[in-house]
């Protein structure tokens, strides 16, 4: 099932987009996602929402290429054609170990480029991250050691990792996991500014449904599949989001 | 050989001198090419935390050998090898599809592969003596053809190091990002899994089985803590290693100790002395 409720949502229409039709996936016996499909345009930043166990991950996985999947996940650029997207992914902030002897630079050079990183890192290189890390404002985090980074300050530098090289859509697995109040506002902003700059389109799973109207342009709502699209507001207000949420109503999560 | 010889002449030590003591120079000379592949190989070991499992890989090692002079192979260390190789590849598949806890895994193939290979060695009443140079090591009777197997082993090494130390360092920090940029974790573990087997095993009868693994943890264990990024870091492990194994050899030809003990404890004072330095 394709939904098709919103305007935003009628088919990619020549537009730069990505595109899900039918798509399920399934490890062993478990059918873990049906039938899921929806439009995702360039320059839109778009809120996946779900229960624990709805399938975010594993719908993650499968537009990453990392579990195989049924139906389609196509990409087309502004000038129609179709392509494999360049996708970036910013995993769920992990806990470094605080003794790992590893700096920011050298994550920048493990996961982005050729240079073995144990030997000395030309001057090129370095300059290089500080460009990347720049765009998420975090080029003076370069020669600290990831164990001392803050949750706020890994988040950035796993972000401008996931932008080198540029991709098509950025994926963000509960960025705002963790974060506080502060650290929210802006990584919020930032995500605002990324897709204005590089026409991004950004795909995050969030459980904080209170911030999704200041910065979603469309809000998914998945279990299994699709149950709901559209703007925050009417994501927010339609039958299948209270029926998902409906025992935690009235605690004040909404 | 010659040209060491000549090289190590130049010492000031009574054994360096030219025309005897060949097998003291010869040490030095393995002892040189092993400590910096031990070095190496440490970082990605601690890094991965796998000390438990090198250590598993030794007992699987000495399986290896027991099973290759039962059937009387060309030389038991070839059988020793492929053993330790299979070893490898199994625990690696097993621990990415098992959902038992890596350490578990580890001690289930680490005491059947031990039990495995007493259970050999003693069979039709056989005297487990023969095996106890393996326990100990002797760096003492290594040959010039042996040293060149082993320089050329480092040279495999250094090579893997080029080639994949970003994505080891990556599959060990960060599993799902490292997927998520197309890096293949399991064949990363693998291909560092068989390439841990196969120094191991061919170390052991050098360094003995009861101490190598600390050659391939304290290296690295030390300078994680003084080192604040991989070139410090993989430039602390080599160095660390090279001087304590120096050391170890001296010590050990002056007052007639194992030369792989003397190393070991060597690199636990040096680990000591990075904790004390530790920064801070």
């Amino acid at each position: 099932m394709s939904v098709h409720k919103h305007e935003n949502c009628n088919g990619c229409e020549g537009l730069c987009c990505l595109e899900l039709q039918n798509v399920g996936v399934s490890v062993g016996d478990a059918e873990l996602l049906h039938d899921v499909g929806f439009h995702l345009h360039c320059g839109e930043i778009a809120a996946l929402i779900g229960p624990n166990g709805a399938g975010k991950s594993s719908l993650f996985k499968a537009i990453l290429g990392q579990l195989p999947h049924s139906g389609s996940i196509r990409f087309q650029r502004s000038d129609g054609k179709k392509s494999r997207p360049v996708i970036g992914y910013v995993p769920q902030s992990p806990a470094f170990d605080r003794s790992d002897p590893v700096s920011v630079l050298d994550l920048f050079i493990a996961a982005a480029q050729d240079w073995p990183v144990f030997l000395p890192i030309p001057q090129k290189l370095r300059d290089r991250a500080v460009e990347c890390l720049a765009r998420t404002h975090a080029e003076g985090l370069l020669d600290k050691r990831l164990g001392a980074l803050s949750g706020g300050e890994l988040q950035r530098v796993l972000m401008a990792l996931a932008l080198e090289p540029l991709p098509h859509i950025l994926i963000l697995d509960e960025p705002l996991s963790g974060v506080d109040v502060e650290g929210e506002r802006q990584l919020l902003d930032m995500l605002d500014e990324l897709r204005d700059k590089y026409d991004l389109s950004i795909l995050l799973s969030t459980h904080d449904f209170a911030t999704l109207e200041s910065f979603a342009d469309k809000v998914i709502l998945l279990r299994s599949t699709v149950l709901a699209v559209g703007t925050p507001t009417e994501v927010l207000s339609s039958p299948a989001f209270r029926e998902t949420f409906h025992l935690r109503l009235g605690k004040g999560a909404v | 050989m010659e040209l060491w010889y000549s090289l190590i002449s130049l010492l000031p030590f009574e054994w360096a001198q030219p025309g005897h003591m060949f097998f003291m120079k010869n040490a030095l000379l393995a002892v040189l090419v092993i400590a910096p592949l031990f070095g190496l190989l440490s970082t990605m070991v601690v890094q991965s935390r796998m000390s438990f499992f090198s250590d598993a890989l030794g007992h699987s090692a000495f399986t290896g050998i027991a099973i290759g002079s039962l059937c009387g192979l060309w030389a038991p260390m070839g059988a020793a090898v492929i053993f330790a190789l299979a070893f490898a590849l199994l625990f690696t598949l097993i621990r990415r599809k098992s959902a038992l806890a890596s350490d578990t895994v580890i001690g289930v193939f680490s005491s059947s592969a031990v039990a495995l290979g007493i259970f050999i060695a003693t069979l039709n009443g056989g005297s487990f003596t023969r095996f106890n140079s393996l326990l100990v090591g002797d760096i003492l009777s290594v040959k010039p053809s042996e040293i060149a197997l082993l320089a050329a082993i480092l040279a495999v090494v250094l090579i893997l190091w080029i080639c994949a130390c970003n994505t080891l360092l990556l599959s060990a920090l960060h599993p799902a990002l490292a997927d998520s940029r197309g890096v293949r974790v399991l064949w990363q573990e693998a291909v560092l899994n068989c390439s841990i087997a196969v120094v191991v095993t061919l170390s052991m009868t050098w360094i003995g089985l009861l101490v190598i693994n600390s050659l391939l943890v304290l290296p690295a264990a030390a300078a994680r803590n003084l080192a604040r990024n991989m070139r410090q870091y993989h430039l602390f492990s080599v160095l660390g290693a090279v001087v304590c194994a120096l050391a170890g050899l001296m010590t050990s030809y002056y007052i007639g100790a194992s030369a792989g003990a003397a190393i070991t404890l060597y690199l636990a004072g040096a680990f000591t002395l990075s904790m004390i330095l530790r920064r801070k």
